[in-house]
């Protein structure tokens, strides 16, 4: 007597039996089905998309016009034979300028001489051409480290996020080879960027020079050790608030100095005694101003361009 | 030397300081230093002009204790306090009459970066008006070049990166151009400064010597400016530049930016470059052929276009065809008519483009001439900027555009009589042309529909790439906008004021011209 299963009814193979001829879903029950396009909640973002889609097309759909297709070709050949042209004309010209070093030249009259010869006296600085571009042509100056301030407001806006990326994802931090060497070579480019900038009335260098020293020193700092530890000296408000304070600087001590000179009042400041760090009147301060906003703006550049934040 | 004599460079430190400081400000307050320091420049700029009206000459200021071969120096006259108040005042009715869409257009971290760049801009443009020293004139120009290219860029949709590229490219090889130039100069001359560069030139062009480089350099000097500011055949930048950024931005890139190139371009051709003593160059010729040409396509252009705001941009390039067109007249009236629509048609861009955004925002963000339909009834004070500035655009007696179009005829008359001749056909070709892309759209805008249709076109279809407000508050402020209509009303004020009270403006300007050289 083969043995009976007492629940046979609800067993694998009844209902396996069942199954095959047709009185039984496993399914049943367990699975919903909806009609497709009734309401889907949540955003569309296929919708959006196609949307986003088709106003780009519109609106760069000049650029796919075959007649300007071939229009940008002939565009093509024409800018480059005049650039060709441009090229020659310009070396023509060149060439029929005054040589160069000829004591007779034009640029040789009595402007640069007075430069050369009174330069140490009126100004106190040992390097001529820092007299020139922070005493006697200080509004110009003033006027490039605005360029590059505002050069640095540019590139901010065009890349600023306003959650910096995550630094994990190209950053080579804990290079074996890159951390020890920067630990030997960062203090030893900054201080030579501090020299630089600090003698830039004595010898050849100063703001601008030295600051892209110290510029590229913090930016071999960040590339050794990450963002987290150079953050901690270089943070964004502290970027900003030392270039506002240096800029400021530059702009009242100038300031100070255009109106003494225009209305022909005396000045408090003097040249000093050539040759010393302290001497050359505003020149030594001014260079500092100059080479905190070009390491400063190097910096940054750097920075919004690696993760689009200080 | 007495306070007033200080104004012109206190204003210039003034902007370059408040840009400064707005680095570590919010948005909100840099706003309204920007606002404070425009509104005092303009005041100081006005209190030079009545000084060195009421005494008739024009003086040298000088930057720091060196005098002027050597160290920096200002040169202030009639002319130039006039344009630095005209411009600040633009700039500042500008800036009121799209401050809500500001707040739209821009993050908010980055509307502080947004009112450094005008601060700068302002700064360069004040100095490009009153520098006699051509180093100075280009440092100034690479401010103002790198601040424009961020004010077009400061509205984060897709086309206006294409043409912040575009714009930054040209505007770069402008500048390359003019640099160039400049070297050459020193390097003919020895001078930077601008009367003694005149004079080295002059007697280089009397002894007949460097007969290439002289050529060259005018060549380089005159068209990186021309790059610059937007004649004809370099003008592709305009439309997209001026056509996809934030209003205010718009309004002072189109008003105020190409003309202070223009400026200092005049400024050259008075001051430095001796078009007249070298008979084989053709420079004033080839101005005034591209300044005619440009008039005319510029203004077919336009009628081609069906975007408004692209279509007042084309216009841009039809007017300022007509400064250089009266530069190439070669006569002091001619300068002077120049001069006189630089101020007239800096107001007559910004109110369009102010009014043009009044209009496409009660339009549901539509720009095309369907959608516009009706817009004066939707936005009263909008529509009658507009209808003012294009009245005043085609050449309507008693608005500033028909004294500057008259100006123009009437410098051309003491101009050869083949310049007259074409002078003025150019000149009645474009007002027609003017007329009919302006008419139509006056036509359009009060074009009535039914209650029905106009709250259908008031919501309208989001065809254009706008930026929806963030919250239902600015929404609302948008719609009222009385900020903004205080900008538009302002400068269609200005406007009919310029075209009733014209004789003070253009004595100021005759007088200020007979003293530049």
């Amino acid at each position: 007597m083969s043995k009976r299963n007492p629940d046979y009814e609800n067993s694998f193979w009844q209902k396996f039996a069942m199954w095959c001829s047709g009185d039984y879903d496993p399914a049943k029950g367990k699975f919903e089905m909806k009609k497709p396009g009734q309401k889907s909640k949540g955003p569309n973002i296929i919708g959006k998309l196609m949307h986003i889609l088709a106003q780009e097309e519109s609106i760069y759909a000049s650029e796919r016009d075959k007649n300007l297709r071939t229009f940008n070709r002939f565009y093509i050949i024409v800018s480059v034979a005049l650039g060709f042209l441009l090229t020659i004309l310009l070396l023509v010209t060149v060439s029929q300028l005054p040589r160069f070093g000829d004591a007779n030249a034009p640029e040789n009259n009595e402007v640069a001489r007075r430069y050369i010869e009174k330069g140490l006296e009126e100004t106190g600085a040992v390097n001529i051409v820092a007299g020139m571009i922070l005493d006697y042509r200080a509004f110009d100056t003033f006027g490039e480290s605005c360029v590059l301030f505002v050069a640095s407001c540019c590139v901010l806006m065009l890349l600023k996020e306003k959650k910096p990326e995550p630094e994990k994802r190209y950053d080579p931090v804990n290079s074996a080879i890159l951390q020890p060497a920067a630990r030997i070579l960062v203090p030893i480019i900054i201080i030579f960027g501090i020299y630089v900038i600090l003698n830039g009335h004595i010898s050849p260098g100063g703001g601008f020079s030295g600051g892209a020293i110290i510029g590229t020193g913090f930016i071999l700092y960040q590339t050794a050790f990450g963002f987290e530890k150079t953050g901690k000296f270089l943070s964004e408000k502290f970027i900003k608030v030392i270039t506002v304070l240096a800029l400021s600087f530059y702009c009242f001590a100038k300031s100070y100095s255009f109106y003494t000179g225009a209305n022909h009042l005396h000045s408090v400041i003097t040249p000093g005694t050539p040759g010393a760090i302290l001497s050359a009147g505003l020149i030594v301060y001014l260079n500092i101003c100059v080479g905190i906003v070009v390491a400063c703006t190097m910096y940054s550049f750097y920075a919004a361009f690696r993760r689009g934040s200080f | 030397m007495t306070l007033v004599q200080n104004f012109p460079f206190f204003c210039i430190i003034l902007s370059m300081f408040s840009a400064i400081i707005s680095f570590v400000l919010s948005g909100r307050q840099a706003k309204i230093v920007h606002l404070a320091m425009t509104g005092l420049v303009f005041v100081m700029s006005l209190f030079v002009l009545q000084y060195t009206y009421m005494t008739g000459s024009s003086y040298t200021y000088m930057m720091g204790h060196y005098p002027a071969p050597w160290g920096n120096e200002i040169r202030i006259g009639a002319l130039e306090s006039l344009m630095a108040a005209a411009f600040s005042l633009i700039m500042l009715l500008s800036v009121i009459g799209g401050i809500y869409h500001i707040d739209k257009d821009i993050d908010k971290e980055r509307q502080g970066l947004f009112f450094i760049q005008l601060d700068l801009l302002l700064a360069s443009l004040l100095a490009l008006i009153y520098t006699n020293d051509l180093f100075t004139a280009y440092v100034f120009i690479e401010i103002c070049t790198i601040a424009a290219c961020g004010l077009i860029m400061a509205r984060k949709i897709g086309r206006v990166y294409v043409s912040a590229v575009r714009y930054m490219v040209m505007s770069l090889i402008g500048s390359g151009l003019f640099l160039i130039g400049l070297s050459l100069l020193y390097a003919i001359t020895g001078q930077l400064l601008m009367s003694p560069a005149r004079i080295a030139l002059q007697k280089i062009a009397d002894t007949g010597q460097y007969e290439v480089p002289m050529a060259v350099i005018m060549v380089l000097l005159t068209v990186g400016l021309g790059i610059k500011s937007g004649l004809y055949p370099f003008h592709t930048w305009i439309p997209d530049a001026y056509g996809y950024s934030t209003t205010s931005a718009s309004a002072i890139l189109s008003s105020l930016v190409s003309k202070g190139y223009i400026f200092l371009l005049i400024k050259l051709i008075v001051r430095v470059l001796p078009y007249k003593s070298i008979p084989g160059a053709q420079m004033e010729n080839i101005l005034f052929l591209f300044g005619v040409v440009g008039m005319i396509i510029g203004s077919v252009d336009a009628i081609k276009d069906k975007n408004i705001r692209r279509m007042i941009s084309y216009s841009s390039v039809a007017q300022i065809g007509y400064i250089y067109m009266g530069i190439g007249l070669g006569n002091n009236a001619g300068a002077d008519a120049a001069l006189f629509h630089v101020i007239s048609h800096g107001l007559m861009k910004s109110l369009l483009f102010l009014a043009a955004t009044g209009l496409i925002d009660c339009s549901g963000g539509r720009l095309d001439r369907k959608g516009l339909t009706g817009a004066g009834y939707r936005n009263k004070v909008a529509g009658v900027g507009f209808t003012i500035g294009s009245l005043s655009m085609i050449g309507m007696p008693l608005l500033a555009g028909f004294v500057s179009k008259f100006m123009f005829a009437s410098a051309a008359t003491s101009a050869p009589i083949y310049k007259m001749i074409i002078a003025w056909t150019a000149l009645a070709i474009s007002t027609v042309l003017n007329a009919v892309y302006f008419m139509r759209m006056v036509l359009v805008i009060y074009t009535p529909v039914g209650a029905v249709k106009a709250s259908r076109l008031k919501r309208g279809a989001q065809t254009d790439i706008e930026i929806k407000p963030e919250s239902g508050e600015k929404a609302a402020m948008l719609q009222k906008g009385p900020l903004e209509n205080i900008g538009i009303i302002g400068i269609s004020a200005l406007i009919i004021m310029l075209g009733t009270y014209s004789q003070v403006i253009i004595d100021i300007i005759r007088n200020g011209f007979a003293l530049f050289d």
